[in-house]
């Protein structure tokens, strides 16, 4: 069984929520996600944004649904580390 | 709980939580007034039958709310409406399952809500020394003295809760919005009165 350790993401959202609600609502997803976002650009009505999520074991469709809710659309997945069970590296 | 939290998160992300307040504000005024102005006439008019000013006062209480709901609903349902179909244009997605989907259903009926119940509320409460003197119990003015007196503490306040959102005054808004309704008054002494 494979865990995914790491993701960073494209993500377009609208302004509101504000950026730190938006990564307060993904860490929230996990219990022990820990989220760094970055808004890479600002649009009229949108935000192009960098998402860094890293954990024991991202459920990353839980992710992708909380990103919806919030009104966001994932663009991309441009990193990711995955973790399988044998290794301890 | 989490209800309250996600009112605040929907107003929030629409931006529309100063134009609830505004809403409240501005319908409480117009429905304090409008109680105001029906019990000067009463007052003119020396009207005894207190059954008959109770349920004119309602009548109109009731109206008011029912303008302010359907209004309010119509325009905010429309203004959300179009502020969803720009972000679904600008984020090139469906957003209807989104927080901003439900907010563009649910934000127009909560300021309906607001917009209807705020006359409503402050009508009732002008009206409760009506109610009391209907139902026998001594009070230490005439009733519609009294209904004037909360009418005016009630306007005065609106006017307080209008200073502390503006960082003014308090005491400077009360007053103005006091002499608004004194000055209706005055002109329903003057055009009504003989």
């Amino acid at each position: 069984m494979e865990s995914v350790k790491r993701v960073v993401l494209d993500v377009l959202k609208p302004h509101q929520p504000d950026a730190l609600e938006f990564s307060k609502a993904i860490a929230e997803v996990g219990s022990d996600y820990h989220v760094t976002l970055t808004v890479v650009e600002v649009d009229k009505n949108t935000e192009t944004l960098q998402v860094e999520i890293v954990g024991s074991a991202i459920d990353f469709e839980a992710v992708q649904a909380a990103i919806a809710t919030l009104g966001g659309a994932l663009h991309s997945i441009d990193e990711v580390e995955v973790q399988s069970e044998n290794d301890t590296g | 709980m989490i209800v309250l939290d996600q009112v605040k998160f929907l107003l929030r992300i629409t931006r529309t939580r100063d134009i609830v307040r505004r809403y409240f504000v501005v319908n409480g005024f117009d429905g304090a007034l409008t109680m105001l102005g029906l019990i000067v006439g009463f007052l003119i008019s020396a009207s005894e039958n207190l059954s008959i000013m109770i349920n004119a006062c309602l009548g109109a209480a009731i109206a008011l709310g029912m303008s302010g709901m359907s209004s309010a609903y119509m325009s905010e349902a429309a203004e959300r409406k179009r502020a969803l179909d720009k972000l679904e244009e600008a984020m090139v997605s469906d957003l209807q399952e989104s927080s901003h989907g439900k907010a563009a259903h649910w934000v127009p009926l909560l300021v309906a809500l607001v917009n209807g119940s705020s006359p409503l509320l402050i009508s009732l409460l002008i009206l409760t020394p009506l109610w009391l003197a209907n139902a026998g119990i001594e009070l230490p003015l005439s009733p519609l003295h009294l209904a004037i007196i909360v009418a005016l503490l009630l306007i005065f306040l609106l006017g307080v809760f209008l200073g502390r959102i503006a960082g003014i005054s308090w005491l400077r808004s009360g007053i103005q919005t006091l002499l608004v309704a004194l000055v209706t008054v005055l002109l329903i002494y003057l055009i009504e009165g003989d």
